[in-house]
């Protein structure tokens, strides 16, 4: 368990982490999300004492870092997969490591299996590849078998299959009991992997739920038609008690409803309908509007609000415009 | 011997590792650093670097005097021969100290090292103690080996038990209290090349600046200073020849050891106060 206490974090006049309080429990896995620069890193180095915190407190099961005995043994932590010496062996990376916990030997061997570099073992780190780097880095993070896990961007850098395999992975200790911490910029990788959510923008706590809570919420759904008759079915609508909205290109959005019924509607309405669809707004578009006044990077685009990701390739601007499509 | 979490294990309050948990000390944190000065090929190159300039420009200069025949000048032992072999290796021990600390901070590695000993004293100190046992044990067997051989080449008179003890001890000990100095910098500055170019600089200029002073009789007495507790010649002064009335003998190690503590203390200063 990991119990942040209005952990605040300056550098110079810039706040890079405002008054986070949150506790990270066992048994599940925590994902921790902002987007670019919201202060997720610095956050994750000032749980592990590496910064310090300009105020407030970090304690892991109840203890300040510095007091945990061995830490290894307790807290794991991946946070870049570079924090290692390049031309040191991945096996001697790790042993020094071990030896400073006093974790036996034996254990380096076990580790390097786990996350398959037993092949690679004696050769030099720096030749690795970003995969293999981030493989090392979680080798350490499991060395000493801690009841706690803080991995910072993990996927980072691995191939489909390495994804699918620390996301397994992560869901297997977690199972164990044990306290998962990870942080992304990528909202559709959380959903796959945690079971509970902390979203942060320029410090802030923007949002602390369960993944089941943040998707109910963040998601709407609506059913999307077109029709050629809509005065005739807007009518019908509202004859429903139902409400439309008017998207681009003729497009009706209706809330509160399903395909099945608004079919039905027509049919009874004697209405031609071109297009009828289920929709969902992606969790991706959720997390985007609940930082979009946080993001501290902006890419400027034309229009202020975060653009909705594109559909297809957008016309050149210059185009002549498909009028009446 | 299967790792816990490959077998499926049921839900569970909370996790327990098999391993036991006991408190960690400074020996673990030395057993940790000595695994990495020694896995690093660099530090052997440095070293080796070392043991093979002191012995070429030692046995080198012996021979030079052997085949000039000229003889050597009674009051001075032969043992004053290998001071040339012990600034040059000096260079080497400067750079093994710096990187001892600046190479961690260069790869991020002393993130990974904090977070397994978030003791930052004691990772200071253990790679201090390291470092200070490696260069002084390597120092120590090549001036002396060196020595030997200058001995039975050169006629001279027979150093006393006082001159072997200094120009083998006294030397190897002066020369790796300027890497711990080194490695006190190194922790400070965070980097390899400003570390090695601050002790350059501490060790040449002094020496630069005190010959330009020497034409200016205003500055007659700045200038006497730093030559004679400039680097060399307090290295000079620990063969028992000292410049004018600078640090000899056991005195100059005293002044290196002096630098030293200062050094290092500063690098305990900045290791715990800053942010990695």
């Amino acid at each position: 368990m990991i119990e942040l206490d209005g952990l605040t974090k300056h550098f110079g006049r810039k706040v890079a982490v405002d008054r986070l309080s949150f506790t990270v429990r066992p048994g599940m896995v925590t994902g921790f999300l902002g987007p670019n620069g919201a202060g997720k890193s610095t956050t994750m180095r000032m749980m592990l004492d590496l910064d310090n915190p300009t105020s407030g407190t970090v304690r892991i099961d109840g203890r300040h870092y510095r007091q945990l005995d061995e830490p290894l043994r307790t807290i794991g932590a991946l946070l870049d997969a570079k924090a290692m010496h390049g031309g040191r062996s991945a096996y001697n990376n790790l042993l020094c490591l071990a030896q400073a916990n006093r974790i036996p030997e034996r254990r380096v061997s076990e580790v390097l299996d786990i996350v398959g570099l037993s092949a690679v073992a004696k050769k030099k780190s720096k030749g690795f590849s970003l995969g293999m780097g981030q493989r090392l880095g979680i080798a350490s993070a499991l060395l000493g078998d801690p009841e706690i896990l803080m991995f910072d961007e993990p996927v980072n850098g691995l191939d489909p299959e390495g994804i699918h395999w620390i996301r397994t992975l992560m869901k297997a200790l977690a199972q164990e009991g044990r306290t998962i911490f990870v942080s992304s910029h990528l909202m559709s990788e959380m959903a796959l992997t945690a079971d509970h959510l902390i979203v942060i923008g320029q410090g802030r706590l923007l949002a602390d739920t369960s993944m089941a809570d943040f998707i109910h919420r963040n998601s709407r759904s609506y059913v999307r038609l077109r029709t050629p008759q809509r005065e005739q079915f807007l009518d019908a609508l509202s004859g429903a008690g139902l409400a439309a909205a008017e998207a681009q290109d003729g497009v009706l959005e209706v809330d509160g409803s399903t395909t099945e019924a608004l079919g039905e509607l027509a049919a009874e309405h004697r209405i031609v309908l071109h297009e009828l669809s289920a929709q969902r707004a992606s969790l991706e578009e959720a997390f985007m509007q609940m930082t979009a006044g946080s993001v501290e990077y902006h890419a400027h685009s034309a229009d202020a609000a975060p653009a909705p990701p594109p559909t297809g390739p957008a016309a050149p601007q210059w185009a002549p415009r498909n009028e009446g499509a | 011997m299967t790792t816990p979490h490959q077998q499926p294990a049921a839900p569970a309050a909370s996790y327990t590792s098999p391993i036991p948990i006991r408190r960690a000390h400074l020996g673990d944190a030395l057993a940790s650093e000595w695994t990495k000065i020694r896995s690093v090929r660099s530090t052997m190159w440095t070293l080796g670097v070392m043991v093979l300039l002191m012995t070429v420009i030692g046995l080198g200069l012996a021979a030079l005097v052997t085949a000039v025949g000229e003889p050597a000048p009674t009051d001075e032992s032969v043992l004053g021969l290998g001071v040339f072999g012990a600034l040059t290796g000096s260079i080497c021990v400067i750079t093994l100290g710096a990187l001892t600390v600046t190479s961690e901070f260069g790869t991020g590695m002393i993130r990974t090292t904090l977070t397994a000993c978030p003791s930052r004293a004691r990772v200071l100190a253990a790679k201090a103690l390291v470092f200070f046992v490696l260069a002084f044990t390597a120092a120590l067997v090549t001036v002396g080996l060196v020595a030997l051989c200058q001995v039975a080449m050169v006629d001279g008179r027979e150093p006393t038990g006082e001159e072997w003890l200094l120009g083998t001890v006294g030397v190897s000990l002066f020369v790796a209290l300027l890497g711990l100095t080194s490695l006190g910098v190194g922790a400070v500055v965070r980097h390899s090349a400003g570390a090695i170019t601050i002790m350059l600089g501490l060790m040449l200029l002094p020496l630069v600046a005190g010959f330009f002073m020497l034409g200016s009789s205003a500055l007659q007495d700045v200038s006497e200073v730093l030559l004679e507790y400039s680097v060399p010649a307090q290295l000079i002064g620990v063969y028992g020849e000292a410049a004018g009335s600078g640090p000899a003998g056991w005195g100059a190690v005293a002044t290196m050891l002096g630098i030293a503590a200062v050094a290092l203390g500063a690098g305990f200063a900045a290791i715990g106060a800053r942010d990695v």
